[in-house]
């Protein structure tokens, strides 16, 4: 038995996750929890925000984002590959900034119109 | 260029600024105005690039600049206008014959300008407590700053402030830091929190310093900074009855302290307006539609209380501007009053007054407790009878509480009511 604090939402709740009962979840409050738990326990992924370059705009950086959550694993290298990445104004919402980020099929995309 | 008058003026275009004048527009008030003293609208949201907003409001999980991209978006529909590097000096409450607000401010390209208004909503948020505040004792190097400071410089001005990192207090602000530091490549050596728990976010800890092995010293502060030019290192000590206890400290070598110490609400406006002020919250008491004590002006968002989630600030400020706009048109409120009373373990309430004649159906009373809980009952208690009962497995000073009473219970109330909290039997 594992226990976890659920960060889908700033709820928080407290989950139980039996490892040896099929990952079954206790303590979660929606459905979105029981996911979680079983899927921090065999493949934890996150989603990661950060900046790039933006050039031509009226601040520094453009923030991004991943599209989705990807292995947790990978973090670091995600985050080194944005080093490389500058970017142009305008850009819009949603943009791609960085397209299938090491093969995961999570893109990096603007979140903020520049 | 300014028109001489208008029905609602918003003072702020963060997220409480944003949603009051969407919702004074949707509720009929023809002119509007956002006054912002930034260069863009959407305040402090531009630089809190991490998620996690909207998972109640646009039931999606959104960066800060999408959550304020998605209300600026909406607003662009309406007629609501925005003045932007413009600063509002004074607020003069019902200072004409006819009742209208004047509201003073200035900006490059109309110098100082009076405008009336028919209701004001204050939004001006809150700043952070620096190291002045809490007096840490010292040297006065480079490298010591709030964290929202820090978050500014590398989310928007795009400098990397340091290398090795500690950071003071285990706010939210201070744990969002602490993983965007480490994701830039800085090391966090240490969250250091003078509380035995932590005043941030259950899913903060575990997702920004737990995912990076950061470790969190409860009960423990920093009682030395160090450093000629720029920091060299903290001295560390543990706290008992909030108290550096002697022959406890070590230090941590580093070039960064980030401190995560608390917010106030930014309330010299209100306080020069001679709006009453909460000195429990320190921002302006206010009735169940966020009027402040003076009439006419209202107030929302962290202006008035510090809120966890922005999406609990568009909620309390959609309240607040469709209640100015409904004010300018002329609706007043009357009848009986009852007031809200702090009792045992409950640091505040929102709001401070309560009319039922304006509840529809319910109100809600928004509160913190004092400190963490397990099983718990929220008491509330008109004199010796119980109004209303609400039971809770866990809460924390961390965490806002809502309860909602409904409208029949408040008849059986008398002039005031009083909510506790205590353990659960």
């Amino acid at each position: 038995m594992k226990e976890l604090v659920c960060i889908v939402c700033p709820r928080g709740c407290r989950l139980k996750v039996d490892e040896e009962n099929g990952y079954a979840v206790t303590g979660n409050s929606c459905p979105k929890g029981a996911e979680y738990g079983k899927k921090e326990l065999t493949a934890p992924t996150r989603v990661i925000t950060s900046t790039v370059k933006i050039s031509g705009a009226a601040i520094a950086r453009c923030p991004v984002k991943t599209d989705r959550a990807i292995p947790k694993a990978m973090i670091f290298d995600a985050m080194k590959l944005l080093d490389s990445v500058e970017l142009t104004s305008p850009v819009k919402t949603g943009d791609v900034a960085l397209a299938d980020v090491l093969g995961t099929g999570a893109n990096f995309v603007v979140t903020r119109d520049l | 260029m300014f028109r001489k008058k208008y029905d609602v003026i918003i003072v702020g275009g963060g997220p409480a600024g944003l949603a009051a004048a969407l919702a004074a527009s949707e509720k009929g008030a023809g002119s509007v105005l956002i006054i912002e003293r930034d260069n863009t609208l959407g305040g402090i949201l531009n630089q809190c690039i991490h998620n996690g907003f909207g998972l109640h409001w646009f039931k999606e999980e959104l960066s800060g600049p999408e959550y304020a991209g998605r209300f600026a978006a909406m607003l662009k529909k309406t007629a609501v206008e925005v003045a932007v590097e413009t600063m509002v000096l004074s607020i003069d409450a019902a200072a004409t014959a006819d009742g209208l607000s004047v509201v003073r401010c200035i900006s490059p390209d109309e110098s100082v300008s009076d405008i009336e208004a028919g209701a004001v909503v204050l939004c001006m948020g809150c700043r952070e407590r620096t190291r002045g505040a809490i007096a840490i004792p010292g040297t006065r190097p480079a490298g010591v700053m709030t964290a929202g400071t820090a978050q500014r410089y590398v989310n928007i001005e795009g400098y990397m402030i340091g290398k090795k990192v500690v950071i003071l207090g285990s706010g939210d602000i201070g744990l969002i830091m602490a993983r965007r530091m480490t994701l830039e490549g800085a090391k966090v050596l240490a969250c250091v929190e003078l509380c035995p728990y932590s005043n941030g976010l259950n899913r903060n800890i575990v997702q920004c310093l737990e995912d990076y092995g950061i470790p969190l010293y409860l009960s423990h502060t920093i009682t030395g900074i160090r450093g000629d030019r720029r920091l060299e290192s903290v001295t560390v000590s543990k706290v008992e009855g909030g108290v550096p206890v002697p022959g406890t400290e070590f230090d941590i070598e580093c070039d960064t302290l980030l401190l995560s110490v608390g917010l106030i609400p930014e309330n010299e406006l209100t306080r020069n307006a001679g709006i009453e002020i909460n000195p429990a919250t320190k921002g302006p008491k206010v009735y169940e539609n966020m009027m402040t004590m003076t009439n006419g002006i209202f107030a929302c968002g962290n202006v008035v209380h510090v809120h966890d989630l922005v999406d609990y600030v568009s909620a309390e400020a959609m309240r607040a501007g469709a209640a100015a706009a409904e004010y300018a048109a002329g609706k007043r409120v009357a009848g009986r009053q009852i007031g809200v009373k702090t009792g045992p373990g409950v640091n505040y309430t929102v709001p401070c007054v309560i009319r039922p004649d304006n509840v529809e159906k319910a109100v809600d009373i928004f509160f913190r407790t004092n400190v963490p809980r397990k099983k718990s009952v929220i008491n509330v208690m008109s004199g010796d009878t119980k109004i209303a009962a609400f039971k809770r497995d866990y809460m924390a000073p961390g965490e806002m509480e809502k309860i909602t009473v409904p409208k029949v219970l408040l008849a059986k109330a008398g002039d005031t009511l009083t909510v506790s909290v205590s353990d659960a039997e």
